[in-house]
């Protein structure tokens, strides 16, 4: 039976826990809706570029010469895996759930006899991969120092990519990302970016343009910056689910630690009340004997 | 009184127009290019320059680096890696991205020295053009 004592300062220190979650889920409101207005922003591009991409690329596929971004290397031995978690915790099952969806893609290949190399985005999924895959991971991007996600981030690490893609490093990359749909519910996803995997859009193919420079050209320009916008999707949708999932972990953590203050409560008030009877009966018994 | 259309500017980050315009001046990698109703769809690349649109409320202007635009049926839409709008460009901008262009082009492959070298005239063009009085780049 712990003493009175005892039961006071763990009564203060949950309490003091529950300050801190409640001004953590706070804060987690407030650059929710912040990240979720600039995935929103983001989105008017990104749809009118996978649009024109996609006719574009419904027009050219099938050539043989069709650009390799598009095309792929005609192997798929080496994949690239991507995966992109937050750097801080305190976050749910966030980072679990990405890393295990890759975990799961890293088996499937590795089992199908194909090399594996994986680059991480965000400090807690390298440090949940590092334990089994430490051979396999190739570099780390680290965002700690950046505030808000622009799209000179993404570009950044698509220039990476492209780079490791034109020096053959691997035939086919993948994002590992988690995609936004409310507080409650974020989607781990994986998405292939090398080569592109764009919805060939039959309408928008017939649709006849004209091309300045010529076809061939503007896909050339257009399929790298599409890796640096589906990053840059990819790296805003992450950044609401982070905050959409700290908010719920920290909302659950909250209502818990209201749960445990109650418990303690009362048992702290049983054991005071014990206390006194044990007084009363001693003076009382006290008095009897004389 | 000119027939309008539809104009959308959108950049990675966000919307920055969407108005009805009479026309639109587009700087094309193969030069400009006056769009308006009516005009054939076309898909043209940007070089960095001055994008001029003129509509019933008067004349806005945008600086734009990279990108793309598509003229079709319904209107002009531009998606551009970079855009600002004219008032919000200062030389100080305009400066740090001819140093980053200005850098790319000193670590540029032979091979490809040409196109940054290109970017990097392009860009300065545009300041002079817009009055800011960029630094001179090496060449």
């Amino acid at each position: 039976m712990p003493s009175l004592k005892d039961l006071k300062n763990r009564i203060e220190s949950v309490k003091s826990t529950r300050k801190i979650t409640k001004a953590m889920q706070m804060v987690a409101a407030a650059k929710l809706r912040r990240a979720q207005d600039a995935a929103v922003a983001a989105r008017p591009y990104a749809e009118r570029f996978n649009a024109v991409l996609g006719g574009l690329a419904a027009s050219v596929s099938g050539s043989a010469t069709a650009p390799r971004l598009l095309a792929g290397t005609g192997s798929d031995q080496i994949h690239l895996l991507v995966v992109m978690t937050s750097e801080r915790g305190l976050c749910g099952g966030f980072n679990s759930t990405i890393v295990r969806l890759a975990r799961l893609r890293i088996q499937e290949l590795l089992a199908a006899g194909k090399t594996v190399k994986i680059l991480t985005v965000g400090k807690k999924g390298r440090e949940q991969l590092k334990r089994d895959y430490r051979d396999l991971m190739i570099d780390h991007v680290d965002l700690t120092e950046v505030k808000r996600v622009g799209y000179g981030n993404a570009t950044a690490i698509a220039d990476d990519l492209l780079s490791r893609f034109d020096a053959a490093e691997f035939d086919v990359a993948t994002l590992f990302f988690s995609r936004f749909k409310s507080v409650m519910e974020q989607t781990p996803t994986a998405l292939q970016v090398i080569p592109a995997s764009i919805e060939a859009d039959e309408a928008a193919a017939t649709a006849l343009y004209d091309y300045e420079p010529s076809e061939e050209a503007i896909l050339a320009d257009l399929l790298p910056r599409g890796v640096a916008t589906q990053i840059f999707t990819a790296l805003l949708e992450n950044a609401a689910s982070e905050q959409g999932a700290r908010m719920s972990a920290m909302d659950n953590a909250t209502r818990n630690a209201g749960e445990m203050i109650d418990k303690l409560t009362i048992e702290y008030n049983r054991s005071r009340q014990a206390v006194i009877t044990n007084e009363l009966i001693e003076i009382i018994s006290g008095a009897e004997a004389l | 009184m000119a027939q309008l259309m539809q104009f959308d500017l959108v950049s990675p980050e966000r919307k920055l127009a969407s108005v009805k315009a009479t026309q639109v001046q587009i700087p094309g990698a193969e030069g400009d290019l006056t769009a308006m109703a009516g005009h054939e769809p076309t898909i043209l690349t940007l070089r960095p320059g001055v994008l001029t649109v003129d509509g019933p409320d008067g004349t806005d202007y945008f600086a734009v680096i990279g990108g793309f635009a598509e003229i079709g049926a319904e209107g002009v839409s531009v998606l551009a890696e970079r855009a600002v709008p004219r008032g919000e460009l200062s030389k100080e901008m305009i400066n740090e991205m001819i140093a980053e262009a200005q850098d790319a082009h000193d670590n540029a492959h032979p091979d490809v020295a040409h196109a940054t070298a290109k970017f990097l005239a392009d860009l300065v063009a545009m300041g002079t053009h817009i009055g800011l009085d960029p630094n001179s780049p090496s060449l």
